[in-house]
């Protein structure tokens, strides 16, 4: 098995892991960054070639940082060393500092028919299709919640896709409260501008959301309502999201502090556990200029330049401040709460639905008794679509955070060599991972 | 043009361009249906970047790797689970 050693290893290579990667490397440091993707750019970036990421990619390069991709971290043998999942075997990484920039994932709210083929994810749309799927011709509704929409919309259209319409949950009056706090930030004032103006030809619709998709082998037909009207759009393909969930289980499971699903950290970006840091999504969605300047953060205090970190706060509170405000402005509604029926599946690994699960008293309940957040995604997708229907606290982990073959958990465990046994919540719970059925 | 790979995709020879993803490589063949689901219901790739799990198949004999996380490369044999087998 391949062992790795860095004085700072950074998990995540999008924005906030590539700046603390940079920065640590160019204070001298020994860096590798731990990936998931094929490429560096995190989710935002991906296929990327844009000013900024070419920036960051080349600052990583000329700092001589390091980059494994395809690997999964799957937990900690023994502190200090974390072990990786990859397609050609596990590798163990050792670190003296971490920096955890594990980004966010989509959220996703069930209603009845999100489970046919052809309903995706908004960002999960826009990732599939920057990896090659064409949707040219296609009518693609983007449905659900969150400055991304717009974003999402625009970018379908420019690869050849209709969108008839961009339906945003939330209301037209916290859409105005956000307008009127964007002309402080003048800079994202423009950014929005331009994206209306790309999307001139296409509706966006406040107010309204998704309650039905329908379709027989996949999703034919969508219904968006705002509660007294309802529109039938009809569709090849839908492009659903509800804004964003911070990727916390890494973190978790290294035994950081988290508060209602964020990484607790410092003005310095550490954690609650002594040289481990984190940056970025992980400690709640603030987007990616608040990403790329906690990475700084990061990586500048990993490598010990605590003062030069300190000079970044204020310009840290401003991405914040900016993050808090979008968050308002996009508060999802009550009724999304509603829309579901007893037969909506809500966990798709398990196929357990809302009327066995929504009786439960709470998620290790409703894990026990159905199975619920049980399968192969550790409760990803319906743990905070849980934690939103039923108000669930569903923060729990433990290793392995990630799906690992039984074999990449054996030899992990198998030749630990000269670094100390497995400790206890290390890698010994072996795993309700791998459907075995 | 991009540089293409050849993969077989449930039996059948597929030529895409480098940096294609198995999942977009099996979407644009019109097959939207990646995996049965433990009820049987048909499921496809939903959150696109390794999350979810939907789109798990078979690919070079290996059983639930996802196809949005695997980038198409020669000679790659790639089954998906639509046939209730």
């Amino acid at each position: 098995m391949e062992h790795r050693h860095a004085k700072v290893v950074v998990i995540g290579a999008g924005p906030a892991g590539l700046a603390a990667a940079a920065r640590a490397g160019e204070h001298g440091c020994s860096v590798l960054v731990i990936d998931d993707n094929p490429d560096s750019g995190g989710q935002i970036w991906r296929g990327d070639h844009g000013l900024r990421a070419r920036t960051w990619r080349a600052r990583c390069a000329a700092a001589g940082v390091a980059f494994v991709h395809e690997t999964a971290v799957i937990g900690e043998s023994a502190p200090g060393t974390l072990v990786a999942g990859r397609p050609r075997g596990p590798m163990r990484v050792r670190f003296e500092r971490l920096v955890l920039a594990t980004g966010a994932r989509e959220l996703f709210l069930p209603f009845p028919g999100w489970t046919l083929p052809g309903v995706f994810g908004a960002g999960g749309l826009q990732a599939l299709v920057k990896s090659g799927f064409d949707v040219r011709g296609m009518v693609i509704p983007v449905v659900g919640s969150g400055p991304l929409l717009p974003v999402i919309a625009a970018y379908l259209r420019g690869r050849g896709a209709r969108v008839p319409i961009v339906a945003e949950q939330a209301s037209a009056a916290s859409m105005r409260g956000l307008a009127t706090g964007l002309l402080g930030a003048p800079a994202k004032l423009i950014q929005a501008i331009r994206l209306r103006a790309a999307l001139w030809r296409t509706p966006y619709r406040t107010g309204y959301w998704p309650v039905q998709a329908t379709g027989e082998d996949r999703v034919r037909e969508v219904k968006v309502s705002n509660g007294q009207r309802t529109l039938t759009i009809a569709c090849d393909a839908l492009a659903c999201g509800f804004g964003l969930v911070p990727n916390i289980h890494v973190a978790s499971t290294l035994g950081c502090h988290i508060t209602e699903g964020r990484v607790d950290v410092s003005d310095l970006m550490r954690t609650s556990r002594e040289g481990v840091f984190a940056a970025g999504e992980a400690l709640g969605v603030g987007g990616v200029e608040c990403a790329l300047v906690e990475g700084e953060i990061a990586g500048l205090a990993a490598a010990g330049a605590e003062d030069e970190a300190a000079d970044l706060r204020g310009r840290r509170a401003r991405a914040r401040a900016f993050a808090g405000a979008l968050s308002d402005a996009f508060r999802l509604r009550e009724e999304l709460r509603r829309v579901v029926d007893d037969a909506t599946v809500v966990c798709r690994c398990e196929d357990v639905r809302w009327g066995r699960v929504r009786a439960r008293s709470c998620w290790r309940d409703a894990k026990l008794q159905t199975r619920c957040g049980m399968g192969p995604c550790q409760g990803r997708v319906c743990g905070p679509a849980m934690a939103f229907l039923r108000g669930w606290r569903v923060g729990d982990s433990r290793p392995p955070v990630y799906p690992a073959g039984a074999k990449d958990l054996a030899v992990a465990l198998g030749s630990a060599g000269a670094s100390a046994a497995p400790d206890e919540r290390g890698l010994r719970e072996r795993t309700n991972m791998e459907p075995e059925r | 043009m991009a540089e293409s790979v050849r993969l077989i995709i449930d039996g059948e020879h597929a030529d895409v361009p480098r940096g294609t993803s198995v999942a977009a490589a099996i979407l644009n063949r019109g097959t939207w249906g990646f995996r049965r689901s433990v009820e049987a219901e048909v499921r496809g790739p939903l959150c696109g970047m390794g999350t979810c799990q939907e789109c798990r198949l078979e690919i070079n004999g290996e059983p639930h790797q996802r196809a949005c996380m695997a980038m198409c490369v020669d000679g790659m044999v790639v089954r998906t689970g639509r046939a209730s087998d």
